[in-house]
């Protein structure tokens, strides 16, 4: 498939367009009990795919099934 | 009476403590120079001239009858609008907060900060809910900076570090999520403090990401900086995150100098993405400290990614009920990220969480060879206001998401940070901060670096118009 300059990628080599985000976004929406004015969508979109973007950098980097989270940190 | 605009806080307190001033002419001057001057710098949402001036008169009367005032005796300060202050709903920088009740109890920051003799007047702009770096808030209007008010102050304590810059009061409060302290300071030319995650108690504080979310201040010397540091630490039961540590008070020591401390620089992507006078300014502080060496943290920008996932997650849950009910009545550029931060799969937040403590380890394995490491606050100086993106690297990108790429991956690990400013005018004609960072529970480290180039002339802020 080719990738273009909006697409993201995610785990596993696949590719979302901006339908695909869509599509999430119209599903997450209902899961979260959201409502997303027609006039906000392509700034969620837009950031959604920074998100996913971002998601990917973090989930390429393996971790041992042994490491821990942080989610109560001590510095 | 003199203008004391830019009299330091440990100046204010010695006039008040000798006799030669008293509280209530040092906060009628500041409550004047509120009145005169932020109508241009939007810093103050609220003034709390009543409560200042019943403060400033007890202040007065203790030592009238000759009892002992404390190190910040008669010092005007104000605190970011995500303070609970007894009286005001807190606002957070939101219209919708606006709709809460007063708060019944001030922060205990600000408790502790006037049990010292400070005394309150007011609160601070802000981006809305702290989710900004650039001081713009859609409801309240941006902050504007002291050095040129059609730039950004960098946010969100947007107002706290134009309150301090333009010379208001010499010392304000703020937090620091991802950055939120280290780019208003840096923007502004101040010094600011991140202490380490969990050493001040955020109790009275609006939150926005309970695992990244520290509070600490802003002013024009280190010493004031020590001086409300040290007024402001100790435990709260009431903050679950708050380290139950004994008080490292590091006023006592700022003036041990730098000798035997091994300093270097990060390297790798802390040197990339900078614009001129950013380079201008590390180097400046690695050559008056004369670093030679340099250190790599491993794997930065997965770090800035997991930073930037875990606020994303934790903010939205916290505003999702929000969000659901009134999400209009949000400012849009927080409200657009806030629902793309609720959509994230719980596996890519786990992760990000995972990451955070590998990355730790990592970082705190280098620190076994240094004491202390430098590095870029922002990749520039304020941008203009309404700016929406800049050119990093030969790339476009977003102002507001990227003006943190320097202080993200720090905070992520709860690092303590002294942002000071550079005081050359060959880094441009606005200022600009480089961060000195320190091994965790080690502020005094970073404050003594801090005070060293402050006392040797390299770091400095600048009056506004100083030239």
């Amino acid at each position: 498939m080719a990738c273009r300059e909006n697409d993201v990628l995610m785990p596993g080599e696949r590719l979302m367009n901006d339908a695909d985000l869509d599509a999430y976004i119209d599903a997450s929406a209902v899961v979260l009990g959201l409502s997303i004015a027609p006039e906000w969508r392509a700034a969620v979109r837009a950031n959604l795919a920074i998100t996913f973007r971002l998601g990917a950098v973090v989930a390429a980097f393996e971790l041992p099934d042994e490491a821990e989270p942080a989610p109560v940190f001590t510095a | 009476m003199p203008d004391m605009a830019w009299r330091s806080a440990t100046e204010i307190a010695a006039s008040v403590t000798v006799g030669t001033a008293t509280a209530r002419a040092v906060v009628e001057a500041a409550l004047n120079r509120i009145a005169a001057r932020d109508g241009k710098l939007n810093a103050f949402t609220e003034v709390t001239a009543d409560r200042a001036r019943a403060r400033a008169a007890a202040i007065d009367a203790e030592h009238a009858a000759g009892n002992p005032l404390g190190p910040l005796a008669g010092v005007p300060f104000a605190v970011k609008n995500l303070f609970d202050v007894e009286g005001l709903p807190t606002r957070a920088g939101s219209a919708i907060n606006r709709e809460r009740a007063p708060a019944t109890h001030d922060a205990v920051l600000i408790t502790r900060l006037e049990r010292a003799g400070a005394v309150l007047v007011g609160a601070l702009n802000m981006g809305e809910y702290a989710y900004d770096f650039t001081g713009e808030n859609g409801h309240d209007g941006a902050s504007r900076n002291p050095h040129d008010t059609a730039r950004m102050t960098g946010g969100s304590s947007g107002g706290s570090g134009a309150a301090v810059a333009g010379g208001l009061v010499p010392l304000s409060l703020g937090s620091d999520t991802n950055g939120s302290i280290r780019v208003p300071a840096s923007l502004c030319g101040l010094f600011g403090l991140k202490p380490t995650f969990g050493r001040l108690p955020r109790t009275g504080s609006f939150p926005f990401v309970s695992s990244l979310d520290h509070l600490g201040a802003l002013a024009r010397t280190v010493g004031d900086l020590a001086t409300a540091y040290d007024a402001m630490q100790g435990h709260d039961a009431e903050d679950p995150f708050c380290a139950q540590r004994l008080e490292d008070p590091v006023s006592d020591v700022l003036d041990l100098g730098i000798s035997g401390l091994r300093i270097a620089q990060a390297g790798g992507y802390f040197r990339t993405g900078l614009m001129p006078e950013a380079v201008h300014a590390v180097r400046h502080i690695s050559d008056a400290l004369k670093v030679s060496r340099e250190v790599e943290l491993p794997a930065v920008g997965r770090a800035r990614a997991a930073a930037y996932l875990i606020t994303a997650a934790e903010g939205a849950a916290l505003h999702l009920p929000r969000l659901r009910e009134r999400a209009a009545d949000f400012d849009p550029e927080v409200r657009d990220r806030l629902i793309a931060g609720a959509m994230i799969p719980a596996a890519m937040m786990i992760q990000a969480q995972k990451f955070r403590r590998w990355y730790q380890q990592a970082v705190l394995r280098l620190f076994e060879e240094v004491d202390a490491i430098i590095a870029p606050a922002t990749p520039c100086s304020a941008p203009s206001l309404g700016q929406k993106t800049f050119m990093l690297n030969g790339e476009e990108l977003a102002v507001r998401a990227n003006l943190g790429l320097f202080t993200q991956p720090i905070s992520f690990i709860g690092l303590p940070v002294v942002a000071v400013p550079v005081a050359t005018q060959v880094a441009g004609p606005m200022p600009i901060g480089v961060q000195i960072i320190a091994p965790p529970w080690r502020e005094d480290i970073a404050l003594r670096i801090a005070r060293h180039l402050e006392v040797t002339g390299a770091a400095f802020a600048r009056r506004p118009g100083a030239g």
